[in-house]
């Protein structure tokens, strides 16, 4: 505290503010220019040209990648368009493939319908041959049947049967 | 000052102690070469400025790491106000422009450190700053503009009768600009470090007084810091438009 009181003692015309202590003026500017000329060195020799260097470097980095980055989405896109035209192309050839299996599957029915109608009506006309021969077969029988019975019935009552008179009875009867 | 306050007793306030220029060895008179704590402090500003911009950078990685990021901050935020303010052909200055910038910078930060020495308070230093842009300034604009530069003056979109006076007035503007550039970063550094001390010193007084001020403290650095970096900002924009008043001269 002393060593102040007289500090401020000696600067007669500084009325106590540092900055107005005219005696330490050369002192600082002389530091001043010292530092300035060093810090200038330094900054345009080494530390302005390097930071440049490293921005310019990062901008042509950020402009290759970006234009690598356009170069790869270019060529997306191409393969998506590539993509969608094969799916285009393999829709086409599906819907083909199925309206061709269609009218396959049309063909080899209609030939199976024809043939099974055919069939059918081949199995018709037999079975309408059977009938008629299973009814011809069915009057003959009731035919027998009925001389036998009548024959029988006949003896039965005691009459003794003509075969003759009673198979022409019997065939007036199923005529009538 | 310092008296009045010491014959009160207990009390000690030395809000300007800190802006004394000392010698760092021996005793006697200070001479120009003199090693001060103003070399000191300016020899780790330098230090500092070589940290962050060299060692910083020395990597010249692509991805940069945190102090290479700062320092490619620093030198695009400098890089884009020059460009924007003096226009293509002041790049060629960036170079001086980022010197002043980065040595006000990082003196106004180191002068924030406790029992530091703030270079960049004292008038001397900052009139040298100062003055040094202005006879720049003058002497880029007469080399590149010649006797054009004087248009400067000359308003010629003001009315004729109007110009003669336009003239004289910004004649004195002209002139008044060195000594406004430094005052105003020197007062603006002094003032917020004295008021620091002087909350200092209030911290000392009691029990009611004492963490008012500490609090006071602690706002005051606060702005402080704020104000560090406005007035490197505001010094080396202005350091931009002076130039581009010698670059461009015509109103």
């Amino acid at each position: 505290m002393a060593d102040t009181a007289v500090e401020h003692g000696a600067e007669a015309g500084g009325a106590g503010m540092p900055q107005l202590d005219f005696s330490t003026f050369p002192n600082q500017i002389f530091w001043l220019l010292v530092t300035l000329v060093v810090v200038y060195f330094i900054l345009s020799r080494v530390a302005l040209p390097r930071i440049a260097s490293v921005l310019a470097e990062r901008q042509g980095t950020i402009t290759n990648d970006i234009a690598a980055a356009e170069e790869l989405k270019t060529r997306a896109q191409e393969a998506e368009a590539a993509y969608d035209k094969a799916l285009v192309d393999a829709r086409a050839e599906a819907a083909k493939i199925v309206a061709d299996a269609k009218a396959e599957i049309q063909a080899e029915l209609d030939v199976e319908m024809q043939k099974a109608d055919a069939e059918i009506a081949a199995q018709t006309a037999e079975s309408e041959k059977a009938i008629a021969e299973i009814q011809a077969g069915a009057a003959d029988a009731v035919k027998t049947v009925a001389k036998d019975t009548a024959k029988e019935i006949v003896a039965a009552l005691g009459g003794k049967a003509d075969a003759r008179s009673i198979t022409a009875a019997i065939n007036a009867r199923m005529k009538g | 000052m310092a008296d009045e306050a010491h014959s009160e007793g207990g009390l000690s306030f030395h809000p300007l102690d800190q802006f004394e220029v000392k010698r760092l060895f021996g005793e006697g008179a200070i001479e120009w070469y003199t090693i001060t704590n103003v070399t000191m402090w300016m020899a780790i500003a330098v230090v500092c400025i070589v940290l962050l911009l060299v060692i910083g950078t020395s990597k010249r990685a692509i991805v940069p790491t945190r102090t290479q990021s700062v320092a490619e901050t620093l030198y695009g935020f400098v890089y884009t106000m020059v460009e924007d303010v003096t226009g293509k052909d002041g790049i060629k200055y960036f170079p001086y422009i980022f010197t002043l910038f980065i040595f006000i910078l990082i003196s106004n930060f180191l002068g924030l450190l406790p029992m530091s020495f703030t270079t960049t308070s004292h008038i001397a230093v900052t009139a040298i700053l100062a003055f040094a842009v202005f006879f720049t300034v003058t002497i880029i604009g007469f080399v590149k503009n010649g006797a054009a530069f004087l248009g400067l003056f000359w308003v010629s979109s003001a009315p004729l009768p109007l110009r003669p006076v336009l003239a004289i007035i910004e004649v004195i503007s002209y002139f008044v600009r060195p000594v406004s550039h430094s005052i105003r970063l020197a007062g603006n550094l002094m003032a917020g470090h004295a008021v620091l001390k002087v909350f200092a010193g209030f911290a000392q007084v009691g029990l009611i007084i004492a963490p008012v001020a500490i609090l006071g403290v602690v706002a005051i650095y606060a702005l402080e810091v704020l104000v560090s970096a406005i007035q490197a900002y505001v010094f080396t924009i202005l350091t931009c438009v002076y130039l581009k008043d010698a670059l461009h001269p015509s109103h």
